[in-house]
């Protein structure tokens, strides 16, 4: 047997927890509120275009984007306005959102709602970048990067690859997985339709080898499809992340600093595939994704489509509620997801889990001393010194940290994670990080 | 063996004859013409290195003094050694100093504890900056204090601590020398440099929210709620954000108790007058 692909340096192995492999994805239903964040994407906030006491359709355009990278945000229910305003959002800061009475479920009637599969692709590269700008559709891997732009090759570059990014590397997180299982010929689909967007036949989907369900389905369907290929990769911590990706399936590395699109290289997630294909052919705005709710202080996981806007309390209640032992919510995954402030916070655009944590995992064991063993070194898939910049920034040196790049920092977490003395070295390569980009 | 014991201190003494007669006339030579005002100078500064002046240290504050002419003289102000010391340095050089009100810094934010509890628990690095990335703090208020002491651990003259039971921190009057650190490192921008008042007696907004009022108070019992009571009483007062402003021209023994009288929420504070044995017992 071959080796399977992998990035180069780096990287580690954390408990899979994978609960919800098998359940298929289910409804959430409507809540009675849902709240819009206008802001779910990277860049400017879009452009408020409803007013309050408006009448709005699953689809209707709540705001437009603002600028280049910005991105256009639709209702996900129907119904009333009720206001727009600053809300508490998930980390207890105030971001203005659209709050919206759920009143039925009317849908915006140029959208096509048939499960048909529909496998011509009649537009053009430019059409179909337009189509997925109208959609406000975002990278939904996490980052949030409005995908029109991504889609839209800068002059004198030119892209070799597309990657399609199935690789879904945190633990309990299985939304993607479900997605390519459930949806394999729409993501092979959309897959072609980038393509054609990008001018290239060269699509890779990216599955790590603990998705044998969806490796055998992508795998099956990619044959009848020409210019669309399954690239099985081993697993490993975190291969998610773009430039890992990018260096584990073609072998390129993207320099610090600089872009994909540098490496010949677009990354996006399967999620984002899915929504490309539902925008150009379908012409269905995105207003909902998937979401895992998981942990193992969670009484039913499961996996969920979702509205955008939907609190997250509603879905835990719909998972049996915040349990006894629910030590910590996290919206996201474990290892980059953020501790959740406030659990009434709408699911977004970027939402892939929310997870309840009981003690025994969100835990953290008293930091002790760095013994210098460099295991955060041999994990770093950046390849930094993660004990350097700790220890400079415990001694205030935080200027001093420059030489030590942490400002190439993914904040994938394998430091703190291995650290046998339970150092904080994320928080600490954080903290750098914010340190220097307020200085520049 | 004596030969040896005088050969070396001859040819060692040859080497430094010949050097020291090379550096005397290089020094001659390159020497560099320094203000004899300068060191005096900066033997009169408080010698922090703080850069409060905004120089990049004491000497280079007094390498400007003695460059300065009277006008631009009134310019520089070192804040740490305060108007006793401008005042040396002036009639060291001959100048008029004018008379700057002397000033502290004073935390804006009544968030202790007991007025803001905590929410949440925060188990992460002692990092304000840190904190105030992940989440609104533990009381929820997202311009509150973080109680994680980054303004302690920046202030060079040990004049802020955390009070254990409040959870804030408070500045000891007598060192802070409003040298501005701590403005320049709090996250939610809380402290502000203010004048020390007539015998001590300050009043100002002890809150920074520009949350609505609701909101404001959900977090806080003391969060300025920007109900426009207090501009009422002094039409120099400020509201902008659902946030009140006292400038610092309000006088506090005209308005100081009307105000914390007017104001419902008691985010307006006033210090009150301190007697000397007051002072002397803080």
């Amino acid at each position: 047997m071959t080796k399977l692909k992998t990035f180069r340096i780096g990287g580690i192995h954390p408990n899979k927890y994978k609960i919800t492999t098998d359940s298929p994805i289910i409804d959430a239903g409507l809540p009675d509120i849902v709240t819009i964040p206008v802001k779910q994407h990277i860049g400017a906030p879009a452009k408020i275009l409803v007013q309050k006491g408006d009448k709005v359709k699953v689809g209707t355009l709540l705001a437009d984007a603002d600028g280049i990278v910005s991105s256009d945000v639709h209702s996900s229910v129907s119904g009333e306005i009720l206001k727009i305003e600053e809300t508490e959002g998930e980390f207890g800061y105030l971001e203005k959102m659209i709050t919206i009475k759920v009143e039925g479920d009317d849908w915006a009637p140029s959208i096509n709602r048939s499960d048909d599969i529909i496998r011509e692709i009649p537009f053009s590269a430019e059409e179909i970048i337009a189509k997925i700008r109208e959609a406000g559709i975002v990278g939904m891997g996490g980052a949030g990067y409005p995908t029109p732009i991504k889609t839209t090759i800068p002059e004198n570059r030119k892209i070799d690859f597309l990657i399609i990014n199935g690789i879904e590397c945190e633990p309990f997180l299985t939304a993607d997985d479900r997605l390519m299982v459930e949806k394999a010929e729409q993501i092979v689909i959309g897959a072609k339709i980038l393509n054609k967007a990008l001018g290239i036949q060269n699509a890779i989907i990216a599955v790590d080898e603990n998705k044998p369900h969806a490796v055998e389905i992508l795998s099956r369907l990619s044959k009848s499809y020409i210019g669309v290929n399954v690239q099985v990769c081993a697993t490993k911590y975190p291969q998610g992340g773009e430039k890992q990706l990018i260096n584990a399936v073609t072998g390129r590395e993207v320099p610090s600093g600089k872009l994909p699109a540098d490496a010949g290289c677009i990354v996006q997630n399967v999620g984002t595939v899915n929504a490309v294909y539902e925008a150009v052919l379908k012409n269905k705005p995105l207003f909902e994704r998937i979401v895992t709710v998981s942990g193992d202080a969670c009484l039913h996981p499961a996996n969920f489509r979702v509205r955008v806007g939907t609190p997250a309390s509603f879905l835990i209640e719909k998972c049996g509620g915040l349990t006894e032992n629910t030590a910590q919510v996290i919206f996201g995954g474990p290892m980059m997801g953020t501790s959740a402030f406030n659990i009434n916070a709408p699911v977004t655009k970027l939402t892939s889990g929310i997870l309840l944590l009981s003690d025994k995992l969100a835990h953290k064991a008293p930091a002790g001393d760095c013994i210098r063993c460099a295991k955060c070194v041999e994990v770093c898939p950046v390849g930094l010194q993660p004990f350097m910049i700790g220890r400079l920034v415990r001694a205030g040196m935080l200027e001093e940290t420059r030489e030590f790049h942490p400002l190439d920092c993914i904040e994938c977490g394998c430091c703190a994670f291995t650290c046998p003395a339970h150092l904080p070295l994320l928080d600490y390569c954080k903290l750098a990080k914010a340190e220097l980009k307020r200085k520049k | 063996m004596e030969n040896i014991i005088l050969l070396s201190i001859l040819v060692l003494g040859g080497i430094a004859l010949i050097a020291s007669v090379i550096l005397y006339f290089v020094s001659q030579k390159c020497a560099v013409e320094e203000d004899t005002r300068v060191a005096e100078i900066e033997n009169l500064l408080p010698q922090a290195n703080c850069g409060a002046c905004g120089k990049a240290g004491c000497h280079d504050f007094a390498v400007a003094c003695a460059a300065a002419d009277a006008k631009t003289f009134s310019n520089l102000f070192c804040p740490v050694g305060g108007a006793s010391v401008m005042g040396k340095i002036a009639a060291l050089l001959g100048y008029q100093t004018t008379a700057k009100e002397p000033t502290l810094a004073v935390l804006r934010c009544n968030g202790t504890c007991q007025n803001a509890p905590a929410k949440i628990i925060y188990d992460g690095i002692d990092s304000c900056r840190i904190a105030a990335g992940i989440s609104s703090g533990q009381s929820g208020c997202p311009n509150g204090c973080l109680r994680l002491g980054d303004c302690v651990k920046v202030c060079k003259f040990g004049a802020l601590s955390i009070n254990p039971q409040t959870g804030i921190p408070v500045v000891d009057e007598e060192k802070c020398t409003s040298c501005g650190a701590c403005v320049k490192t709090c996250p939610r921008g809380l402290f502000e440099i203010r004048p020390r008042g007539r015998d001590g007696n300050r009043v100002y907004v002890a809150c920074r929210n520009t949350q609505k009022g609701a909101l404001a108070r959900k977090n806080c019992a003391v969060a300025c709620i920007g109900c426009m009571k207090c501009t009422k009483i002094n039409p120099e007062i400020t509201v902008a954000d659902n946030l009140s402003y006292i400038p610092a021209g309000v006088s506090a023994d005209q308005y100081g108790e009307a105000l914390v009288k007017a104001c419902p929420t008691g985010a307006i504070v006033c210090t009150g007058k301190q007697t000397p044995e007051e002072k002397a017992h803080d």
